[in-house]
């Protein structure tokens, strides 16, 4: 993996509340991911697609032996395909026992927030998001999303109650 | 829950599902004493086992069931009710089982009703002088004998009482410990067990052996009380402690099986990169001496695949213990006399195959037993025995497993299930009509097909088969029905061996790899335009003709949305066979077969019916695994369309015949369908245009040595000058005409029912044929265009005669008269009986009268006997023509003197039988 800039390190305090967060980018926009749910963090190579498939998943990965379910994050968050095709990075994720890879532009770093500084979604927020942020965190430079990862592997359930 | 409690649950679980089978085997044969020695002993170790690990109710229960059995053993008769009874305290037993698995205690309740019972029903009988027991010292060994009983062999249990009942010198004078042994076969007749011998020997020390007999202690005298349960468990535990020793022995062990899971994922993971290294292998040219090292591995990789598979293989005699009971329930249930006969049971299956098909097996054994065999009187009426039988049969074939479920009972009602097909929406009146039996019997596999009106007065069947249909399909197996009315109904299972790897074949459709299932793939062809292979394609569906049937064809990569090319036509076809549906599945290449592994699909895409999981293959890449029952049935609703010919589809043109007329249907100039009856071509040809020849302006070819003349089927097709022509060649005798059409579509059997006569020549008029609206095609406009040679020729043949045609049909009329007129008769035509009689009176002469037997409003026969009334013909040859000649008829023409009865469709045969008449005539004359 690339070596990662750090993005702040201005929000790092006192250690006894903090969460850990990996950090991701996707359209400039940075998000969090706790990172208790974060298995690891890998460079896609090969996908299979999957016709007939829903949109949000983009294909079928090869992680050492195991077939894994990867998830656009951009599609999810109703954004359009980047064109980048070479080195995509994933986030490993386990959900109800299966292994997914969530699709990002980049990984950044681990940040340790404080939970109590978490904010709530703006009211205006776009509805898709609202779905899946569990709040915002302000750095000094940007704003943080932080995902709610069960939300974002739930969108076969999500469309069905639709 | 402790070990302890955990081992006697598995152990006790397995012993009841031995005394069902058996307490139904012993209902059939109650003078086997080995059977009932055998329920005994049984009965007897769960009571122990009980009373020694503290469940009250389990061990009272067991008790009285015991005391039941003990008085069958006295000699009680064995009552039908005696031996439901006993069943239903099994079945209590395993509820209180299941739920002592779940809670780990016993639960509350009480099992006095069926206690008083059992011991109302052990009291009924006068209790057989019982003997005093006499009470002996010494304990009793608990022994297991690891086998049943041969007839005449006796018990342990009695064994033991016979030695402790037996005068022994006085107080035994051993000392020591049993040790508990376990003699891992069955004893061959006339050998000694080693706890016999065992007792032999320590019970001799002194000097006045002991003579040993084999215990001659009539059954009656075994005790019939229950023995001490408790003390009898302390021996238990005294056994297994002393039985240290035998660990030696062992040569089975119990394995938990998540470990046995476990194992085959690695296994499965080994598959994996074994063939991941040996792609590698194949990629590099060099050797660097790993080669025979992992050609090494590549072996015993193999082979522990396959020792593994073994751990998991089972006789699905497991899966069917059960349903020796189930029939038995029913039959008594129902008042039936069912014989259910096993065969294969020693077959051996995956036991995740085995889980998956238990249940279904029940449910269509039970149905079998309820819908399928008549009672005893209705069988009697229909001739058969009054016992029915369910016959279970299991074998191996190629890679899968097939079981059949038969029964000698009344058959599905097809009338039935077509009208309930029809009420429920399912097919519409015209769909089912056309339908055969075959495709009509897979309705009851619909959801809920006959759940509304618990069909009784449909032959039954379909409660819950779809569940069944699905839960086969998941494991991807197959179902088929075969039934026949009064002779019975037989299911086939078809599964494969083990689910988790499977022979797949990789076929690439655009950039994209896909794996099909070996055992799907009947064959391979290669197909490319202009070879003797390719895609045609009826309305835009691709088809292709395959050894004389048309195979519907599925383009991959249109279903996998991979590309919107309608016109695709080059690749390969994976011929595929599901069930009795067979279609082509059009590729872009084909690579190899390779062992996957299969993966189940992620929960999110789990929803595509089109893929049955997914598999990592040699080089690492993900491929998805097709499910071609899902492909089936998402191209169209599969079987219930005419889209896929199906074997099924030939019965359906036999049973349908008599309605139905073969047409074939080819293109002309234009757009829209042509179509000509069948009988009138005689052959299909298809010629390169550069053979036609020109003479005078006309296309003539060589044909079979003789010039035959070309016509187009319309202005607006050119006879082609390059290339390959189409041609449907119509002949008689000598002469041939061909007649030139842009392509020839589809040979389809429909009902003909012309619709409107068009005001054109060319055409007898227009009717729906499968749908679509086709011209039909008026051969008699293009004869004289080609054939004056045809017509004089006839002429020269014979006489001019004059015929009275009567056909109510206006199309047969119109496709019959210039045959005949080309015959050489001047025809005249009548379309009713009535019609036929006013011309004669009228005074036509006529020499020859053809005329349909089965006429509208008035029988040919009617017409006939009026004729041969009147002087004037009673003479008249007459030639019939039936849609079917039957006995009755052909005795009827000879009483009217009709000379001949042919076939309404054979053209030839009529053709033949004027040429003879003729001749007679000429004779005559």
């Amino acid at each position: 993996m690339k070596p990662i800039e750090p993005i702040t390190s201005s929000a790092v305090k006192g250690a006894s509340k903090q969460m850990e967060f990996v950090t991701v980018t996707v359209a400039g926009q940075l998000l969090g991911l706790p990172i208790s749910k974060v298995h690891d963090v890998f460079v896609v190579s090969e996908m299979t697609t999957v016709p007939l498939a829903p949109g949000e998943i983009a294909g079928l990965l090869n992680l050492r032996g195991r077939v894994v379910t990867a998830v656009s994050l951009r599609r999810r968050l109703g954004l359009g395909d980047s064109g980048v095709t070479e080195r995509r990075m994933a986030v490993g994720l386990e959900n109800h026992g299966e292994a997914y890879g969530l699709l990002v532009d980049e990984v950044g770093e681990v940040l340790k927030l404080d939970p109590d500084e978490m904010q709530p979604n703006p009211v205006h927020m776009d509805r898709g998001w609202v779905g899946l942020s569990q709040g915002v965190h302000q750095l000094h430079d940007k704003l943080l999303i932080v995902l709610d990862v069960d939300a974002v592997l739930a969108f076969e359930t999500e469309r069905e109650a639709a | 829950m402790d070990d302890l409690l955990l081992e006697f649950l598995t152990e006790t679980n397995e012993h009841l599902e031995t005394v069902d089978v058996e307490m139904v085997r012993f209902e059939q044969d109650p003078n086997n004493e080995a059977i009932l020695s055998n329920i005994f002993r049984l009965v007897h170790t769960i009571k122990g086992t009980c009373g020694f690990l503290g469940l009250p109710r389990l061990e009272a229960l067991a008790h009285a069931a015991e005391t039941l059995m003990g008085k069958f053993r006295d000699g009680m008769p064995v009552t039908t009710p005696a031996v439901s009874l006993i069943l239903a305290t099994l079945d209590r037993i395993k509820e209180i089982l299941g739920e002592l698995e779940r809670q780990g205690a016993e639960p509350e309740g009480s099992d006095s009703d069926l206690i008083e019972q059992l011991e109302r029903m052990a009291l009924q009988e006068a209790p057989v002088s019982e003997p005093t027991a006499p009470q002996t010292g010494g304990q009793l060994v608990y022994q297991v004998l690891e086998r049943e009983l041969r007839p005449g062999e006796v018990s342990l249990d009695e064994l033991e009482r016979a030695f402790q009942e037996a005068p022994g010198p006085e107080k035994v004078s051993t000392t020591g410990t049993l040790a508990y042994q376990v003699l891992e076969r069955s004893l061959k007749p006339g050998e000694v067990s080693l706890d016999e011998l065992e007792r032999a020997f320590r019970e001799a020390p002194g000097p006045a052996p002991l003579v040993f007999e084999k215990p001659a202690a009539p059954p009656a005298k075994a005790d019939a009380s229950p023995p001490q349960a408790a003390k009898k468990n302390t021996d238990a535990s005294d056994a297994s402690e002393s039985g240290e020793g035998m660990a030696g022995k062992v040569q089975t062990i119990r394995v938990n099986v998540d470990t046995l899971e476990h194992l085959m994922t690695m296994v499965s993971e080994l598959v994996l990169t074994r063939n991941q290294l040996l792609e590698i292998a194949r990629r590099s040219s060099e050797d660097h001496g790993y080669k025979v090292p992992l050609q090494r591995l590549s072996q015993v990789t193999a082979e522990l695949q396959d020792g593994v598979m073994k751990t998991r293989m089972q006789p699905i005699g497991n899966a069917w213990q059960k349903l020796p009971r189930v029939v038995r329930d029913l039959s008594n249930e129902l008042s039936k006399k069912i014989e259910l006969v096993m065969q294969g049971a020693d077959t051996e299956l995956d036991r995740q195959v085995l889980e998956v098909i238990k249940d279904p097996l029940t449910h269509m054994v039970r149905n079998s037993a309820d819908h399928g065999i008549e009672g005893p009187a209705d069988r009697k009426a229909a001739g058969k025995p009054e016992k029915g039988t369910i016959r279970l049969n299991a074998y191996h074939e190629g890679g899968s497993i097939t079981i059949e479920i038969a029964d000698d009972g009344k058959g599905l009602n097809f009338a039935a299930i077509r009208k309930k097909a029809v009420e429920r929406g399912i097919a519409s009146d015209s769909e089912v009509e056309r339908m055969s039996d075959a495709q009509v019997a897979k309705f009851i596999f619909h959801p809920g097909f006959s759940t509304a009106a618990k069909v009784t007065s449909v032959s039954g069947r379909g409660v819950g088969m779809d569940v069944v249909k699905t839960n086969i399909e998941l494991i991807g197996g197959t179902v088929d029905i075969r039934s026949e009315q009064g002779r019975g109904t037989t299911f086939t299972i078809k599964i494969p061996l083990t689910l988790a790897i499977v022979a797949a074949l990789i076929v690439a459709s655009k950039d994209q790899r896909f794996a099909i299932p070996q055992v799907a793939v009947s064959e391979l062809v290669r197909v490319s335009p202009a070879s003797e292979h390719s895609i045609e394609r009826i309305n835009g569906t691709p088809i292709l003709r395959l050894r004389d049937r048309l195979l519907p064809i599925v383009p991959l990569s249109k279903v996998m949305g991979l590309s919107t090319d309608e016109e695709a036509n080059h690749g390969f076809v994976v011929v595929t066979q599901v069930a009795h549906q067979r279609f082509g599945i059009l590729v872009d290449g084909v690579f190899h077969t390779e062992e996957i592994v299969v993966k189940p699909m992620s929960s999110k895409l789990r929803h595509i019916q089109l893929f049955s999981g997914n598999t990592i293959l040699g080089d690492g890449a993900v491929v998805l695994i097709i499910d071609p029952n899902g492909l089936a049935r998402m191209v169209g609703s599969g079987a219930d369309t005419n889209e896929f010919q199906t074997d099924a589809g030939l019965e359906q043109t036999v049973a349908a015949a008599e309605e139905l007329t073969s047409l074939l249907v080819f293109r002309g100039g234009g757009e829209s369908l042509k179509a000509v009856p069948l009988s009138l071509v005689t052959r299909l040809e298809e010629v390169d245009a550069s053979t036609i020849e020109w003479s005078s302006g006309r296309p003539v070819i060589q044909y079979r040595g003789r010039l035959m003349p070309l016509v187009s089927c319309d202005e607006e097709l050119a006879i082609k000058r390059q290339g390959m022509q189409s041609l449907l060649v119509f002949s008689d005798g000598e002469v041939s005409m061909g007649l030139a059409v842009a392509e020839i579509v589809d040979i389809v059997e429909d009902k003909l029912d012309v619709e409107l006569l068009a005001e054109r020549s060319d055409l007898v008029g227009s009717a729906v044929v499968r749908g679509r609206t086709t011209e039909i095609v008026n051969i008699a406009h293009y004869l004289p265009m080609v054939l004056e040679t045809w017509s004089r020729k006839d002429r020269r043949n014979g006489p001019d005669r004059s015929l009275l045609l009567v056909d109510s049909s206006t199309f047969f009329r119109d496709m019959l008269v210039p045959v005949l007129k080309a015959s050489g008769y001047r025809v005249h035509t009548a379309s009713t009986a009535q019609e036929a009689v006013r011309l004669l009176s009228n005074g036509l002469q006529i020499d020859v009268v053809v005329t349909d037997l089965e006429l509208t409003g008035h029988s040919g026969f009617a017409l006939v006997a009026s004729l041969r009334a009147d002087p004037h013909h009673s003479a008249t040859p007459v030639i019939g023509m039936t849609v079917k000649p039957d006995p009755q008829q052909i005795a009827l023409a000879r009483k009217l003197r009709i000379s001949e009865i042919v076939s309404k469709i054979d053209r030839r045969g009529l053709l033949a039988a004027l040429a003879e008449l003729n001749a007679s005539l000429e004779e005559a004359a």
